[in-house]
């Protein structure tokens, strides 16, 4: 097929590593700890955040754990073994902690806005920037600005860097933190238990219908330095809340390790949406450099008819290793997981979800779309499990793989445990090429060849792209075409 | 004006256009007919410029401009437009969306103004009125779950938007019932205008009682082995193909 032949070159072409436009470093003042880890470390970080005993003996027993366990091999994507005494565990504009938004380093405030993320409240409100988005941002090892706070605690909602939460909302953080992701669940959820140093915190109280969308931009800034944040959301009885989460990180030769963990937790009839755009930086057209995406991402339906929905535009990092899952424990309760990931080059995915269905009448929906190009290799992996007491359960699956070129590689690894009679559970599978007819339909209306692959890779999306809040709908469709096209605007 | 010279193509190994010359003025609609195999939507993927057709001899320019050196778009832009034998369906992909895609980058080529989408809808909405078609048309993903008869409609709903100075109609009338091929007809004959030819290709004579054409071609064996007037086409209508290769 010369048309595909040619749509792989264009598309090879197009998208070497030079037109990932958040490939930019920032000049800030940085406190950066020793290299390497060790219980001192682990002590460091702790003192540094001025954390109560509980918290240096939680970390401090994940350590424990983290030794011990070895680093995951069943997961379809290959890399150099990683050397965690070379690695950086902190890094953090240096100085105090900025209190306000005021403190915040201009260098800083000005890098969010050049990648787009609104820190200014001031602007906001004044009808410059959008006014129904709060943002906490993430920057290499801390959180450095958090906005409408006070807003939000008008309504009774939390949000604050996870840090600060640790103090000021012990009792929260005590009661939820490692509850649905434990410190030994794995061994990158360990090593981030030990070593993280902030992220996000929500508490949405009772009934309350969060009033905006929340959001956390993830920033990697600094070289040789892991990043390992770490996010809490509550939602109470009857509470509701969209969270988004953006992703982006300077070009860089070396490879950095990125090993989040995300905890959701959900009680009787409480909805948490979470979205995530991730758009670390994947490397160049030659495999080099491009973050470890190593994340643990789970959350716990806990109440009855509670419901949590994934939904996640994966188009960066070398390596995607994450799979966000729902313990379906209350009766009623719905899992969804919606998915797009897109490899291209020598970008590896090993992706997908697991729902644990454990309570009567509960519901999971996946929908997981992959595309991959160049020499790429991307993996639906997914667990559907239901337990004996989980009567009149319902899953259903589709997973849909798009492949360009003739150099890639598309896997679905789908395991279905059902111990219930009554369960149902379906799966469906397709793979398929952008077919030549289709291109030369679209260019035959005027479309670019470049313009007819973006075109038809958000077609096949669509399912998942509209689960997306409207504003980060729109940016998913422009970063799925720049990333197989290049066409930066 | 379509000028066609002594124009060659294969596919792989295989011969298909042998030497065919063609002109088509502005303002002129003309249709070619012939027996299967003639050539004929060989020739409309040659002039639109579909992979794997090798052209390999002779020329063909519009308004002056060697075609056959443009990308596929390029000719678009250049105002030539295909309506497909087989329309292709994208899944996903909004019929509104997709036409406003290729409207703005042939408008965008063509150095015009982009239209936004409320511009586009009240375009579009015009046009789907003109033709008599339903208004979910636009809200639909292009071409999945159309029936046959929608299919081609909606070709000539993107021709009528998209405007081009020289349409060609691959048997834009196969599978159609009588009221579709009215409606594809009015759709060809609202266009015509000074500026605007057509090139129609067909099996039968009747979509030409919609669309009356100026010449009538007959392709047979790669070569345009007679041309007339309308009369042309009844006459084959009569009396079939059988000959005409050999002349």
């Amino acid at each position: 097929m010369p048309a595909i032949l040619e749509t792989r070159d264009t598309v090879e072409a197009l998208t070497g590593g030079q037109k990932y436009k958040y490939g930019f470093e920032t000049a800030i003042a940085m406190d950066e700890f020793p290299k390497g880890l060790n219980e001192d470390i682990v002590r460091l970080i702790s003192a540094k955040k001025d954390e109560p005993d509980w918290m240096l003996a939680w970390r401090l027993k994940a350590y424990a754990m983290w030794l011990k366990m070895a680093e995951p091999d069943w997961a379809r994507v290959h890399y150099p073994a990683i050397d965690y005494d070379d690695l950086y565990y902190y890094a953090a504009p240096s100085g105090p902690a900025p209190k306000s938004l005021d403190e915040v380093d201009p260098g800083l405030i000005a890098m969010y806005e050049k990648l787009g993320i609104p820190l200014n409240e001031r602007a906001a409100l004044a009808g410059v920037e959008r006014t129904d988005i709060a943002v906490d941002a993430v920057f290499d090892s801390v959180s450095v600005a958090t906005t409408f706070r006070e807003t939000l605690a008008k309504s009774g909602v939390i949000f604050c860097p996870i840090s600060e939460a640790v103090r000021a909302h012990p009792e929260l953080v005590q009661k939820y933190l490692g509850s649905v992701v434990p410190q030994g669940d794995n061994f990158f959820a360990a090593l981030n238990s030990a070593v993280f140093s902030d992220g996000s915190f929500v508490f949405i109280p009772k009934g309350v219908r969060c009033p905006m969308e929340l959001s956390t931009y993830f920033r990697i800034n600094a070289r040789n330095t892991g990043q390992f944040e770490r996010t809490l959301i509550i939602a109470e009885a009857g509470a509701s809340v969209s969270y988004l989460e953006g992703c982006t990180a300077p070009m860089r030769d070396e490879n950095q390790l990125h090993a989040a963990v995300v905890e959701l937790v959900a009680l009787d009839d409480a909805k948490i949406k979470y979205s995530t755009v991730q758009n670390w930086y994947p490397g160049d057209s030659d495999g080099k450099g491009g973050i470890y995406n190593f994340v643990t991402k789970r959350g716990a339906c806990r109440g009855r008819n509670a419901k949590i929905s994934w939904t996640q535009v994966e188009t960066g990092s070398a390596i995607t290793w994450k799979y966000p899952s729902c313990i379906l424990q209350g009766e009623g309760s719905v899992g969804e997981f919606y998915s797009v990931a897109l490899t291209n080059n020598f970008q590896q995915a090993d992706t997908g979800t697991k729902m644990i269905h454990i309570g009567k009448n509960t519901t999971s929906t996946i929908i997981s779309k992959g595309i991959s190009a160049g020499h790429s290799n991307n993996t639906y992996r997914g667990l559907v499990k239901i337990m004996p007491g989980a009567s009149g359960a319902r899953n259903f699956t589709q997973c849909d793989s798009l492949l360009i070129g003739d150099r890639c590689g598309a896997h679905t690894v789908p395991y279905i445990e059902n111990r219930n009679m009554t369960a149902k559970v379906e799966h469906e599978a397709t793979t398929s090429k952008i077919a030549e007819d289709q291109l030369f339909y679209c260019r035959s209306r005027g479309l670019s060849e470049e313009d007819a692959v973006g075109l038809i890779v958000n077609g096949f999306c669509k399912d998942v792209l509209k689960e997306l809040p409207m504003e980060f709908a729109v940016e998913a469709q422009k970063l799925l075409a720049v990333s197989l096209e290049g066409s930066v605007g | 004006m379509l000028v066609i010279k002594n124009l060659s193509a294969r596919i792989g190994e295989k011969e298909i256009l042998r030497g065919v010359d063609l002109t088509v003025p502005d303002g002129e609609i003309h249709a070619i007919m012939g027996p299967n195999g003639a050539g004929k939507s060989t020739l409309s993927y040659v002039l639109s410029g579909r992979d794997g057709y090798q052209v390999t001899g002779g020329t063909a320019t519009y308004n002056g401009a060697d075609i056959l050196a443009l990308a596929p778009e390029e000719r678009a832009a250049a105002g030539i437009f295909l309506a497909f034998q087989y329309p292709v369906e994208l899944p996903g992909v909004g019929n509104a969306n997709f036409i406003r895609t290729a409207l703005n980058a042939v408008r965008r080529a063509r150095g015009e103004p982009e239209l936004d989408a409320v511009a586009f809808l009240k375009l579009a909405r015009a046009a789907i009125k003109n033709l008599s078609m339903p208004d979910d048309m636009l809200k639909r993903n292009v071409n999945v779950g159309f029936s046959g008869g929608e299919k081609k409609r909606n070709e000539v709903l993107q021709m009528a938007l998209l405007n081009p100075g020289l349409a060609i109609l691959d048997e834009t009338d196969s599978g159609l019932d009588i009221d579709a091929l009215k409606i594809v007809a009015e759709g060809v004959n609202a266009l015509r205008s000074e500026k605007f030819s057509a090139l129609v290709i067909t099996h039968y004579q009747r979509l030409l009682d919609h669309i009356v054409p100026d010449r009538v071609h007959v392709l047979a064996a790669g070569r345009i082995v007679r041309s007339g007037g309308p009369e042309l086409a009844l006459e084959l209508e009569a009396h079939g193909y059988a000959g005409l290769e050999a002349a």
